[in-house]
């Protein structure tokens, strides 16, 4: 068996003396997507970060085989690039620029961006459809060009792994199924590893090909979207009464009021 | 808009692999953003940076602002002769300005560091505003606001009272003030900074100030306290606490242009940086960046300028914020723009300023401090109020 993308092992975060992750274990193969939900406060964010290498997990974490603390930042960031869960919109910027900092892990720490920066960040821009957006700022712009500009920023970054926290929570559903649909494309264009953390259940099971469900710092189970979307499961992670259908892609989870 | 999938489809699936960087062509000729404009549209879009046209306005602002500065004064000499004059202090050169020897004597030994002074020292402020700016991501972070220039004010007033530097009296400044002003304004930022984030992960923009000012006030008091059991350097203190660019002829400018240089260099090769610290730290750590070492080495460079600029000239407040905002309201947010631009419109305003200070209630000199005040205290609310609206 290959590599994977990323394998976690036995990961533990306690942040502020309180366990946050308590034995976590994941692996996302190359080109998988993997999905991770779970109630508010379940670690989901946490486990994203230690992925990311905001958080120092010794030992914990290898990406492409490669454990990531011995990855330099820089080198870092040309394998695993993520997209916030809001991320900050500096005031003024343009969107041109906005994606060009995705190419700092490339640009020399004192110098300026290169010529082929400038190709990458115009053909990501064209990719994205975002083309005509370059001048715009990007603080004008609409929720859903927001988040396809923090995409093409993350795209910038040239990484194979692609860590989406919450990717769609500020969207509507019409702009939630555009931007999904896009990852899941370039994905497959580009053979990207995608792993997200997703609040809506019904969406997250649609477009993931293993869903987690993490609860309490621990993963309570793992597998295809039918085998985690249960009513069961849910019922004792999520403390929800939800009846779940099977849909075209994957089961559709409907909450109902509880009698 | 609409994402339209085969657009896209049928582009080589490489492009944006992980590998292909390092075949990328290694020439880095830095001009390459200004070719090839797009046919028709008006161009592609530039990233930001450093206009032309805005480099020439800044040299060109600090050129007028040295011939005025030398002209102007209780004896006012044409402006052409003073060019022609200032055109000769280059190696090589003799234009025939008519000045005579004492009028010669006037600007290189009088006008000219003092000029030159207000350059330097303006230069340094502006910068400092404009990187505390960038390092705190704060609008309204300033030298004089963070409380780092009362940092320094507490170490020079305890240098001159305590004797220190009683050598130097009013013929120059001791090498000792720059050093203990230095010490003085990291001592404060990192009080200011501490104080700032006891506010929590919710602060705003403003916790950082008020805690700046609680800085400010609390030094203050410590240096009246000083001033108080050693009355004796009251004058000597006031003199230069108000804010002068009174010199001792160069002896000041050259005690300060290291500062300077040093300052100028480490921050303006980190102003790309800055731009990418504005996205946050978490995301500056997963662009590949060292957040937190990124902001010590600019908060050491940015208070090392500060001390030199407060160590030769006193205290004058609201040039770190007045030039900085001014830059990014007309020529960019980036800080690859405001930086290099702060420095220059920053020295030019100084000296400019100056001018005002000497010769609007000639004979007397009003302290340059308070005429900055007088501009910055109005231009500061203006601040606030687009702040507010930008920044929340």
């Amino acid at each position: 068996m290959s590599v994977p993308a990323v394998e976690v092992r036995e990961l533990r975060v306690t942040l502020g003396g309180a366990p946050i992750l308590a034995g976590v274990d994941l692996s996302v193969a190359v080109g998988e997507w993997v999905t991770v939900i779970g109630p508010n406060g379940a670690g989901k964010s946490t486990l994203l970060r230690a992925v990311g290498g905001l958080l120092s997990a010794p030992g914990a974490v290898s990406l492409f085989g490669t454990p990531i603390q011995s990855l330099r930042r820089r080198d870092r960031a040309r394998v695993v690039a993520t997209v916030a869960q809001s991320p900050v919109v500096p005031a003024g910027m343009s969107v041109l620029d906005y994606v060009l900092l995705g190419r700092t892990p490339y640009i020399p720490p004192l110098g300026r961006e290169s010529a082929a920066d400038l190709a990458a960040v115009h053909e990501v821009l064209d990719r994205l459809d975002l083309g005509g957006f370059g001048r715009r700022e990007l603080a004008t712009l609409s929720g859903g060009e927001r988040q396809r500009v923090f995409l093409a920023r993350a795209l910038a970054q040239g990484a194979t792994l692609l860590l989406l926290d919450e990717p769609t929570s500020a969207l509507d559903i019409g702009h939630q199924q555009e931007v999904l649909e896009l990852v899941d494309q370039l994905r497959r264009e580009h053979g990207l590893t995608v792993l997200a953390t997703m609040h809506d259940l019904s969406v997250a099971g649609e477009y993931a090909d293993r869903m987690v469900l993490l609860a309490d710092g621990r993963v309570a189970a793992v597998g295809p979207p039918q085998e985690v979307l249960t009513e069961t499961l849910l019922a004792r992670h999520y403390r929800a009464r939800v009846r779940v259908i099977p849909g075209e892609h994957g089961p559709l989870v409907v909450p109902v009021r509880p009698r | 808009m609409t994402v339209r999938p085969a657009e896209s489809a049928d582009r080589p699936a490489g492009t944006l692999d992980a590998s292909r960087p390092a075949g990328v062509p290694t020439s880095r000729s830095g001009r390459v953003g200004r070719s090839a404009p797009a046919p028709g549209s008006g161009g592609t879009p530039r990233p930001a940076g450093l206009r032309t046209r805005w480099l020439v306005a800044g040299v060109v602002a600090v050129l007028v602002a040295l011939v005025a500065g030398v002209s102007l004064g209780p004896v006012s000499l044409p402006p052409g002769s003073v060019a022609a004059e200032l055109i000769n202090l280059l190696p090589g050169v003799h234009l025939e300005s008519g000045l005579t020897e004492r009028e010669i004597a006037i600007v290189t030994e009088l006008r000219l560091p003092r000029v030159v002074l207000g350059l330097l020292v303006g230069g340094l402020l502006a910068l400092a505003g404009g990187c505390y700016q960038g390092v705190f991501r704060n609008p309204l972070a300033d030298p004089y606001l963070l409380g780092v220039a009362a940092g320094a004010g507490l170490a020079v007033t305890a240098v001159i009272a305590l004797g220190a530097g009683a050598g130097g009296a009013l013929t120059g400044i001791p090498v000792t003030i720059p050093l203990a002003a230095f010490v003085g304004s990291l001592g404060a930022v990192a009080l200011t900074y501490l104080l700032g984030a006891a506010g929590g992960r919710d602060r705003s923009p403003a916790t950082l100030i008020l805690a700046g000012v609680a800085v400010s006030a609390f030094l203050a008091a410590g240096q009246t306290y000083l001033l108080q059991r050693h009355s004796e350097s009251i004058q000597q203190v006031y003199s230069w606490l108000l804010g002068r660019l009174a010199t001792a002829g160069w002896h000041d400018v050259l005690l300060i242009l290291p500062y300077f240089v040093l300052t100028a260099v480490v921050v303006l090769l980190h102003r790309r940086e800055l731009d990418v610290l504005s996205v946050g730290d978490d995301e500056a750590t997963s662009l590949g960046l060292h957040p937190q070492r990124s902001r010590y080495l600019l908060i050491a460079a940015a208070s090392l300028g500060t001390a030199a600029a407060v160590s030769a000239s006193g205290l004058i407040g609201f040039v770190g914020i007045i030039v900085p905002h001014t830059v990014r309201l007309l020529a960019g947010s980036s800080y690859r723009v405001i930086l290099p631009l702060s420095m220059l419109f920053g020295g030019a305003f100084l000296a400019l300023t100056d001018v005002v200070a000497r010769t609007a209630a000639a004979p007397a000199e009003i302290p340059i401090g308070v005429v900055t005040a007088l501009l910055g205290g109005p231009f500061f609310v203006l601040v606030l109020r687009t702040a507010r609206r930008v920044f929340t």
